[in-house]
């Protein structure tokens, strides 16, 4: 009997009702949206000064035009041997984290999903997603414990095992390996949430059948357990690939020092260099535009092609 | 279930000594840490600090806990981030609940807004422009505001939202229940399990966070913890610390930083275990979002 009365005829609402109805839902609604237009929105009216000669006393409509049609900032970026040093170390180090830190989660889920103890693999799972919670600033206070030349306790082993320190935060080369090594380790247990759970939702009775026909372990994981979770999988890979040219701020500016600047410097900790401490507004707001337009390229075709592949993709 | 052979049983403990080690790779670093903090200097300085405190001592933290500078930043960061953390939970829930109701006009308007923010920014110098232009710069508050609600949780609080019965709504609305009333009454408290989620998530990246604080803000004494500690572990006003502190040799040094580091981190590492049942399903929710 109730249902009958819900059935409002929609058709023939007038706004008075409408609002009626749903104003609260508005009310609610305002204060996100204001909250977007102000902090996602506006910065975007801002994003014109790459293209305008800067001033202060400006609003950025009214500003002058940069040379060579408004090109001028891009040309001098590209031109600039910092940026283009940024530029390739944010691509090396990002192929890097992809290359080796892409598949390690999916591995150690794999792995995960093998051990038969419950209460154990629940201990594993809490241990290994603690380095997610703790802050770049405390990580790289643990890196310099660990890998200090002649204090850290990584060299301590060595040097008394009779070898020869190694500068693992002092030396370019060095360092690159240690900044991919602390990313995987802090990232590593958490990423392989979302790869269990795409496993926990394979048909069980794939295994059952697979096992009755006499399938062992890893021909179960290789033709059962990966399959299932492509699609997972291909989801994550196009998000990293979109981000290829994004780098977060927090790990690169903790982990880096001067020695090892000539890899270690990245697009976002150049734009706070340059831009905030060096005051180069125009410029360095090119080199953010330029990212962030890229990183939608990126995306867009890397979706593209899984979906040429015949995967599902993104949308 | 069928018995398993010999060498399936072999396998199972195979995988676990596997999961010991990559465990322990995680863990010793902590451990390592704790023992250097609690150490006595004489054994910092000769390298003898491996695993186990020698000559076991709590004057690094003694250190720290008298020095106001680290308990007013331990105390500020707190209530920053309880602020921040109700503050977005607000706003992520009042964001993501209209954004259910199928027949609310220009829902598909807001949807649209919210997607282009996920796959388009501004950058950080325009970020920072706005703040200088309306005057957010060096206030604590700009560590709250710009980043009250997440994209990504937002997402996460609506698919859970969905998973709620439409018919718990309409019943409500049959017996007179405004959306408000419904919202407070039925969502919210059906919703226990993604809030406890988004604190998390919401809290810790507030804990964590430092480089809106380092482009943002210049007076010291609005750093936030995060902040502070590293200033500290770079030697940043190392003059005043070290004639302030007395402690000229590197191995208080050593156990000192050692000290501020797991002062700063034990916070979240208690926390968050109780919350790990709740948290994997909020990201599972946030990975297959579509």
């Amino acid at each position: 009997m109730a249902k009958t009365k819900v059935k409002v005829p929609v058709k023939k609402q007038s706004f008075g009702v409408y609002m009626k109805r749903y104003w609260q839902l508005y009310l609610l609604l305002a204060l996100p949206v204001i909250y977007l237009i102000v902090f996602k929105y506006v910065p975007m009216v801002y994003v014109q000064i790459a293209f305008k000669k800067y001033n202060i006393t400006k609003s950025p409509w009214v500003m002058p035009w940069a040379k060579n049609n408004g090109m001028e900032y891009f040309i001098k970026a590209f031109s600039n041997p910092d940026f283009r040093r940024a530029l390739r170390n944010t691509i090396g180090l990002n192929l890097l984290d992809l290359v080796i830190g892409f598949p390690i989660p999916i591995i150690f889920a794999l792995i995960l999903n093998e051990l038969v103890f419950t209460r154990f693999k629940k201990v594993v799972q809490t241990i290994t997603y603690m380095p997610h919670f703790l802050s770049w600033v405390i990580i790289y206070g643990l890196a310099i414990q660990l890998f200090a030349p002649s204090t850290g306790l990584v060299n301590m082993l060595i040097t008394n095992l009779g070898g020869t320190a190694v500068p693992f935060l002092n030396d370019t080369a060095h360092w690159v390996g240690t900044y991919i090594f602390l990313g995987v380790w802090q990232s590593f247990g958490w990423n392989s949430i979302v790869y269990l759970a795409a496993i926990a939702g394979i048909n069980s009775e794939l295994y059952e059948a697979a096992s009755v026909d006499g399938a062992g372990r890893f021909q179960k994981m290789w033709h059962i357990t990966l399959p299932g979770i492509k699609p997972t999988i291909v989801i994550l890979l196009i998000m990293a690939i979109g981000n290829i040219l994004g780098s977060g701020f927090d790990r690169p500016f903790a982990l880096q020092n001067n020695l090892v600047m000539d890899w270690a410097e990245v697009i976002s900790t150049y734009v706070y260099r340059a831009g905030i401490k060096g005051l180069q507004f125009s410029l360095t707001t090119a080199v953010g535009l330029f990212q962030s337009v890229v990183g939608v390229i990126f995306l867009l075709g890397a979706n593209a092609l899984s979906r040429k592949l015949g995967e599902r993709g993104l949308w | 279930m069928k018995v398993k052979s010999l060498s399936g049983k072999i396998g199972d403990w195979v995988f676990v000594i596997i999961c010991v080690i990559i465990s322990l790779l995680c863990i010793l670093p902590m451990i390592n840490l704790l023992a250097r903090s609690l150490s006595g200097t004489d054994y910092l300085v000769r390298h003898e600090i491996y695993l186990l405190p020698k000559g076991i001592n709590f004057d690094a933290y003694t250190t720290v806990l008298k020095d106001p500078k680290y308990i007013r930043a331990f105390l500020y960061t707190v209530v920053l981030t309880i602020v921040c953390t109700v503050f977005s939970l607000f706003m992520t829930t009042i964001c993501a609940y209209p954004l259910i109701f199928p027949g609310l006009k220009g829902r598909g308007f807001v949807n649209v807004m919210i997607t282009i923010t996920m796959f388009f920014n501004a950058g950080t110098i325009p970020n920072y422009l706005l703040m200088q232009k309306i005057g957010f710069l060096d206030k604590p508050i700009v560590l709250i505001v710009p980043y009250c609600l997440s994209v990504y949780n937002m997402i996460i609080m609506r698919s859970f939202f969905y998973g709620i019965p439409d018919s718990l709504r309409e019943s409500a609305e049959i017996d007179g229940a405004s959306y408000l009333r419904i919202l407070w009454s039925i969502y919210v408290p059906l919703s226990k399990p993604v809030l406890a989620t988004l604190a998390l998530f919401y809290a810790v990246g507030r804990w964590n966070g430092y480089s809106d604080a380092l482009m943002y803000i210049k007076k010291n004494e609005f750093y936030p913890l995060q902040l502070l500690l590293y200033n500290v572990l770079n030697n940043i006003n190392s003059v005043e610390v070290a004639t302030q502190e007395g402690f000229s040799t590197p191995g208080l040094s050593d156990s000192l930083k050692a000290a501020i580091v797991m002062f700063s981190t034990i916070p979240i590492l208690c926390i968050y275990p109780f919350l790990q049942k709740y948290f994997i399903h909020g990201v599972m929710v946030g990975a297959v979002k579509e």
